[in-house]
């Protein structure tokens, strides 16, 4: 089975964010960078299908070449191949984003064949779009679902290859049956993302980066400024301190008509 | 020139959710003095119709076709991006949950226009540009979107509702979907439903533990508080990455986004990812050993105290009152 997982370099969730003067950005001079929590959750899904039923897994990001730490972070922990599509840095729209990933898929697909299965994070932690994933796999022709918190394989109700996807609802979960090959987006949860070995980032070093040149047109929907919420003043009321507090507690319980 | 809402459903069970969606869509509508209008998918839903006055809405489009008998995201943005292609309205919009903004991805994608996730702010008589949510709402931003048709969908928790029970049933259109088995493929084939009672995204009270807590097992006198108050228990992520608690329980930015009454956060610092899934909660009380956490900073209430003593010691006052 061919797997690719697709992951974008960002700050590390926890810093406090700020902004650059001009609003355009986020001032990273302070800043250390990870990979998105949901796409550790599917790099380690990649590599754990990988496992089970053998095959070869690719990593894939676009943005700066400093990215090169969060691919080579993904071979330490068993990935086995990295796609990387340079940019400058700047924050692309999710159109754009998607155009330049789907043309690096069909890129690598056509040297090495199909992936069966292709991972994302069912969202990015810095932008938030919920949609770079579903758009690559619409211009694929392959169906998505995203949220996804389990993944294995079987046959559908006509007997075609699916990927059997489990997903968390309000009042508990459901399963899809995805056509092969497959696109899905992972949520946290679904697995709890191994720690790198010391082989495994030895290995890592000598893995090669494929480069994959792309800078499609811009989408609709641009950036005007970044800004951050209004702080507001703590208006914490302290009902107490330690046991003594109980009584003041179960009243506003009482108030709220909670109790 | 209309504005639509897509009614968010699961087999013909109206999502409240829906609520912010319709109530921003009639503020969009009325100031452009234009109609708002429905969309519901699958026959399951078509009962849903007539309540939808209540929010202002004058027609309803019905999706029928065969397949539409689950929820399916590829079918389901087929369907909206069908009718957007149909109605040509000036503005499409869901609520941002997980099924709202992973159908207006999938309408978004097929149509190749732009669609803004997460919208906080917008000013209703001009929706080219508006205040999204980043960082799960610890950053905003400004952004433009182009197009003469604006594809978004409303940040979940951000509106205060308005309906107007007892307002004239809207009209009702048929709208014939046209679907392939292979677009119907990937749909709800099995689900399972947790065996009762409230969920994490729908309790009325939320008792959370964080690293604090300390084990697996200092977690029962929350669980004790949390059925007296006919409430769950929630914990923050150290908690599920210590393997304490399931991440189904986890509250924050990559866990469950939660809007109960109250929260009663438990040994919890609060950093920004947790706060994020914890700030739509209507009071918020932060039982803390350090009285600078942040938890207690932004917090309505706190105690300053060990939750080991402070959570029975409300326990006890609970039931000495109740007896």
């Amino acid at each position: 089975m061919r797997v690719l997982v697709c992951i974008k370099r960002v700050p590390a969730p926890g810093a406090r964010i700020n902004i650059t003067a001009d609003g355009q950005s986020v001032d990273t001079a302070f800043l250390g960078f990870t990979m998105s929590p949901h796409e550790e959750c599917a790099v380690e899904e990649a590599v754990q299908i990988v496992e089970r039923n053998g095959g070869t897994s690719t990593v894939l990001t676009l943005g700066p070449a400093e990215a090169d730490e969060q691919l080579r972070y993904a071979a330490s922990l068993g990935v086995n191949e990295a796609i990387l599509i340079p940019t400058d840095g700047s924050d692309w729209d999710a159109q754009r984003t998607a155009t330049a990933i789907h043309d690096a898929i069909v890129a690598a697909e056509a040297t090495n064949g199909a992936f069966d299965v292709i991972l994302f994070g069912n969202e990015s932690a810095d932008s938030g779009g919920f949609q770079v994933g579903i758009r690559v796999a619409r211009k694929l022709g392959r169906s998505m679902v995203n949220g996804i918190k389990g993944i294995s394989f079987g046959d559908g109700t006509d007997g075609s290859p699916v990927a059997i996807a489990k997903r968390e609802s309000d009042g508990g979960h459901e399963i899809y049956h995805v056509p092969m090959p497959a696109v899905l987006g992972v949520k946290e949860g679904i697995n709890l993302p191994r720690y790198p070995t010391m082989k495994g980032r030895l290995s890592s070093k000598k893995v090669v980066v494929a480069q994959h040149a792309a800078d499609p047109a811009r989408g609709g929907q641009q950036l005007v400024t970044l800004q951050r919420p209004p702080e507001q003043a703590s208006r914490t009321v302290v009902l107490g301190t330690g046991v003594e507090a109980a009584p003041a507690i179960v009243d506003l319980l009482v108030e709220l008509g909670l109790a | 020139m209309t504005v639509l809402v897509l009614v968010e459903h699961d087999r013909g069970t109206f999502a409240p959710a829906t609520d912010e969606a319709l109530t921003v869509g009639a503020s969009i509508a009325a100031a452009h003095g234009t109609a708002l209008h429905a969309v519901t998918i699958g026959s399951a839903a078509d009962a849903l119709a007539a309540g939808l006055g209540d929010y202002g809405v004058t027609t309803v489009h019905q999706a029928h076709h065969d397949l539409l008998t689950d929820f399916g995201p590829d079918a389901w943005g087929a369907v909206v991006a069908q009718l957007i292609t149909s109605l040509n309205p000036s503005v499409v919009l869901a609520t941002g949950t997980d099924r709202g903004n992973e159908v207006m991805a999938q309408a978004a994608a097929r149509l190749d226009m732009p669609m803004m996730a997460n919208v906080l702010e917008f000013t209703a008589a001009n929706v080219g540009e508006m205040t999204r949510m980043r960082w799960g709402g610890s950053l905003l931003e400004r952004a433009s979107i182009a197009g003469s048709t604006v594809l978004f969908t409303v940040a979940h928790h951000s509106v205060a509702v308005v309906r107007t029970e007892g307002s004239a049933a809207p009209a009702v259109v048929t709208f014939d979907a046209v679907l392939d088995a292979a677009q119907a493929a990937t749909i709800v084939v099995d689900r399972a439903e947790r065996v009762a009672g409230v969920t994490l995204a729908t309790a009325p009270v939320v008792v959370s533990g964080g690293r604090g807590v300390g084990s697996p097992e200092a977690f029962a006198p929350l669980e004790t508080l949390a059925g007296m108050l006919g409430g769950v228990v929630g914990c923050s992520r150290a908690v599920t990455n210590n393997g304490w608690r399931p991440h189904t329980d986890q509250v924050g930015q990559t866990g469950t986004r939660i809007a109960p009454e109250i929260y009663i956060a438990c040994g919890i610092s609060g950093a920004i990812q947790h706060w994020v899934g914890a700030m739509a909660s209507k009071k918020i009380l932060a039982i803390n050993t350090d009285k600078e956490a942040n938890m207690v900073a932004k917090a309505d209430y706190a105690v300053i105290g060990d939750l080991h003593q402070v959570i029975p010691a409300v326990i006890a006052e609970l039931e000495r009152r109740r007896n």
